[in-house]
């Protein structure tokens, strides 16, 4: 089976992200940008499919820039075969990026596609779902365990009210949540095979996808500053903020 | 504790545009170095050093490495994971030859992979540093049969290596040697006691190879009587299997100011009669084979005082970001500032930057250096490069640990009484830093090699010939249009001037001996500041040409800083250059003046 994964270059997560002056956006000037954290542990649970024998290649794939082939060489040097950049300089939004997958998967014929349930730029938490939808397959969402299973999948899924755990039939899209794996580091001999890898650049025209955002950003602000705390003078005061204040006991 | 992110931006400036990373690719069988794939092995080892070893730093300081019962060492919770993890990564054979199971990348990448791992965790990387000084001297030395047993598994880090110098009665004077290594058959019986034995006892492999110093019977006297022995903590069968112990005992370990991670050993060796070893080399001529580890280690621990400098100024530079107290002076308008706005947390700030950056070009231009010294094809180039880092080792070593340990103490200063109190982690910087000066060669030593091997030697033709160029770098800023390099470029004119004169001073205070040895570790200073401030006038050159050139506005505030950095520096640290001329020139026979009894008279 081969197994398409798709990663997003974002500002690294140990940045503290600075908002522009002009409330546009973030500041990308002069930060550190790596693999989506999600992303990561999709790669690495690939390469755990591959290694146990379920899965015979790894397709890793990402929408953006020129300087995401940096994201997919390190993939390459986790143990992804090989690797296709859709270059673009726009702005990447889920359903453009849906669109760019759906065409990739037209080409490879993946038995399963594995990516991050979101990325920590923008948190929309959809490529996965739209895609799932634009190919009309099965998805296991915020997967926190994978196993193979009569020909398809066990997902087990981190839902609100604890686990649930869904079969699969393949071909189907599964989405990483935090807890699947633990990525591992490239081995220095990997990052140095990593170079030899095939790496292919496709424009989305040629894959007939437009991308043009269908979103605006109207305004990027600070998150508020935490108010200050009180001191209360007994329980019942709490109880009475509890219940009218902040409204989580009835 | 805050952590450490490392500074890859400065790094491949440094590489790329200081000591030409792509020279040192070009050199023969360093092919794959090229630009990506140097991206790549600094991206995933600065991974490892900030999400595996800078976690474990605070851990070590607080565990530290224990004695257990049955005389064996523990290290701290997590070490032993985390040493997996640059094995099984094959990061210890990053530029050994891939015949012996190495990488075969440049000394210079190494270099930088190690900075990151050093300020991550010094008292970790401690160990693997050593290692690859104990393969280096078994690289050149050893027989190949001691090779074929021993070097893959040290290249791969399976197993670590030790150097074993230091006695109770032979510390910097290693003629008092007394360990002996009685001819046994085919090996030899080591017996004696081994003191300040870094990582020479720990649980992160299953063996350890000790490189001995050690006397033979019919040894001369003095260090033309000492001789090398690998001596395996556990003995290794014909088919590389692991035998029987051998007699390598931990006695102790030493309670330190710092780096409480790294286990300081006292060892015995053979208690029952004798530890099995090996004759490392030729007979009496162990100094010379540990010299070889001795200069890896040398330019590794220099690498270490710009390591420990960096996470210091990284914690400082935060911390007076975040800190509000009080309005800094010229702020107007209402409300508080961060401390970084004061001029004088300021002043501290950018001088840790600025002698930071200088140390880090000085120690990676040698790291070049030392690539083109083995690897070069024309033997003239070799030997030039090798002339460098002879003559830079001693003023790396001496000057980035002494500077080292003042950026700590100034990285506990910007925090105010919250330096001193342990929680910060502040202070445990300042705490590991202090051994830098100290082991590997004290300052003192450092500077007694420059004078007497690097100056005096030759006449002071080396030295000069640096001088020259530093000379020549100072004349052509001066005349640049820009007020920062123009600067930069007369300080460091003036700055050689007075250097030339101490070095001349010193080429002709041949009267009394003592009087080269009380200017010594003046002249290593002053030497360190002229190639600090020669580095960064490289870097501010390159930095205003690359923006000239257009260089994207991402990288317009990193660049321009260099300029003013370096002006910063010039302005504010080459004067100091003068003072010292001073002191030598004048004040070097004051040093010895008083008599011993006026010495005790109070």
């Amino acid at each position: 089976m081969k197994i398409l994964c798709a990663v997003k270059r974002v500002v690294d997560y140990n940045v503290k992200i600075r908002v522009k002056t002009d409330r546009t956006g973030v500041e990308t000037a002069n930060v550190k940008f790596s693999m989506n954290p999600f992303d990561e542990i999709a790669v690495e649970e690939a390469v755990r499919l591959k290694e146990a024998g379920v899965a015979t290649e790894i397709v890793v794939v990402t929408v953006g820039p020129a300087t995401a082939q940096d994201t997919l060489r390190t993939a390459l040097a986790m143990g992804a075969d090989r690797a296709i950049l859709v270059q673009t300089d726009t702005e990447t939004q889920p359903l453009g990026v849906a669109k760019a997958l759906k065409a990739i998967v037209a080409q490879e014929a993946p038995g399963l596609v594995i990516l991050g349930k979101q990325a920590i730029d923008d948190d929309c938490n959809q490529t996965g779902q739209m895609l799932a939808a634009l190919l009309g397959w099965g998805q296991g969402t915020f997967a926190s365990r994978i196993a193979a299973a009569d020909g398809g999948l066990t997902v087990t899924r981190e839902v609100d009210g604890g686990m649930e755990t869904l079969a699969l039939p393949l071909p189907a899209i599964v989405t990483a949540d935090l807890r699947l794996n633990e990525p591992r580091y490239a081995t220095l001999p990997n990052i140095m095979k990593a170079k030899k890898k095939p790496l292919a650049t496709v424009t989305p025209d040629a894959l007939g996808v437009d991308l043009t955002p269908r979103l605006t950003t109207l305004s990027v602000s600070e998150p508020p500053g935490r108010s200050g705390g009180v001191k209360l003078p007994d329980v019942a005061t709490l109880v009475a903020k509890l219940k009218n204040e902040a409204k989580v006991i009835p | 504790m805050p952590a450490y992110v490392p500074p890859l931006k400065e790094i491949r400036f440094v590489l790329d545009h200081l000591v030409g990373m792509a020279d040192v690719a070009a050199l023969p069988g360093f092919g794959d170095a090229t630009p990506d794939m140097v991206d790549s092995i600094l991206s995933e080892a600065a991974k490892i050093a900030e999400h595996t070893l800078a976690p474990l730093n605070e851990i070590g300081d607080r565990q530290g490495a224990t004695l257990t019962a049955d005389k064996t060492v523990r290290t701290a919770d997590g070490w032993k994971d985390a040493w997996q993890t640059l094995i099984e990564g094959g990061w210890n054979g990053l530029p050994f030859d891939p015949e012996q199971g190495g990488t075969g990348l440049p000394n210079l990448l190494n270099t930088a992979v190690h900075e990151m791992w050093q300020s991550a965790n010094m008292a970790f990387a401690l160990c693997p540093m050593l290692t690859q000084g104990a393969v280096n001297a078994m690289r050149l030395y050893a027989d190949d049969a001691l090779k074929a047993r021993y070097l893959p598994k040290m290249v791969s880090g399976e197993w670590t290596g030790t150097m074993n110098i230091t006695e109770p009665q032979a510390g910097s004077d290693l003629a008092a040697t007394r360990s002996r290594a009685v001819p046994n058959g085919d090996h030899f019986l080591v017996t004696g006691q081994k003191i300040f034995i870094t990582y020479g006892d720990h649980d992160l492999t299953d063996n350890i190879i000790h490189l001995v110093l050690a006397r033979l019977p019919d040894a001369p006297p003095g260090v033309k009587g000492i001789s090398l022995f690998v001596v395996p903590k556990v003995l290794v069968n014909d088919d590389g299997s692991l035998g029987a112990r051998n007699q390598v005992t931990c006695v102790s370990l030493e309670h330190k100011l710092g780096i409480h991670g790294s286990p300081t050993a006292v060892l015995s060796f053979g208690d029952e009669g004798g530890a099995i070893g090996w004759l490392v080399g030729q007979p009496n001529r162990g100094l010379e084979c540990m010299f070889a580890m001795m200069n890896h280690a040398r330019l590794n621990v220099a690498m270490q005082g710009l390591a420990i400098a960096e996470r210091a100024y990284q914690q400082a530079l935060g911390y007076a970001r975040d800190r509000v107290q009080g309005k800094p002076v010229g702020w107007s308008g209402d409300g508080r500032f961060a401390i970084v706005h004061h001029p004088d947390v300021r002043r501290l700030l950018m001088g840790m930057k600025a002698r930071i950056e200088a140390m880090r070009g000085l120690l990676y231009t040698a790291a070049a250096a030392v690539d083109v010294a083995h690897s070069h094809a024309d033997p003239d180039e070799r030997a030039r490069a090798a002339l460098l880092v002879d003559l830079l080792t001693p003023i790396a070593k001496g000057w980035c640990t002494e500077t080292g340990q003042v950026i700590a103490s100034d990285g506990v200063q910007v925090h105010g009484g919250m330096g001193f109190v342990e929680e910060t982690g502040a202070a445990q910087h300042y705490r590991d830093a202090r051994i830098t000066t100290i082991y590997e060669g004290t300052t003192a030593i450092q500077a007694n090699d420059l004078v007497n091997r690097k100056i005096l030697r030759d006449g002071g033709a080396a030295v000069r010939g640096l001088l020259a160029d530093i000379a020549a770098l100072g004349r052509e800023l001066g005349d640049s249009p820009d007020e920062a390099l123009r600067l930069t470029g007369f300080a460091l004119r003036d700055s050689v001037i007075h250097a030339g004169d101490a070095v001349e001073w010193l080429l002709t205070a041949t009267g009394d001996a003592r009087l080269p040895a009380a200017a010594s570790a003046h002249l290593l200073e002053l030497l360190g500041l002229v190639t600090g401030g020669w580095q960064l006038a490289r870097a501010a050159r390159v930095a205003t040409s690359l923006l000239a050139g257009g260089a994207g506005d991402a990288d317009a505030a990193f660049l321009s800083a260099k300029p003013l950095t370096a002006r910063f520096f010039a302005t504010q640290f080459l004067p100091r250059v003068a003072a010292l001329r001073a002191a030598i020139v004048t004040g070097s026979g004051a040093v010895m003046a008083l008599t011993d009894e006026q010495l005790f008279a109070a």
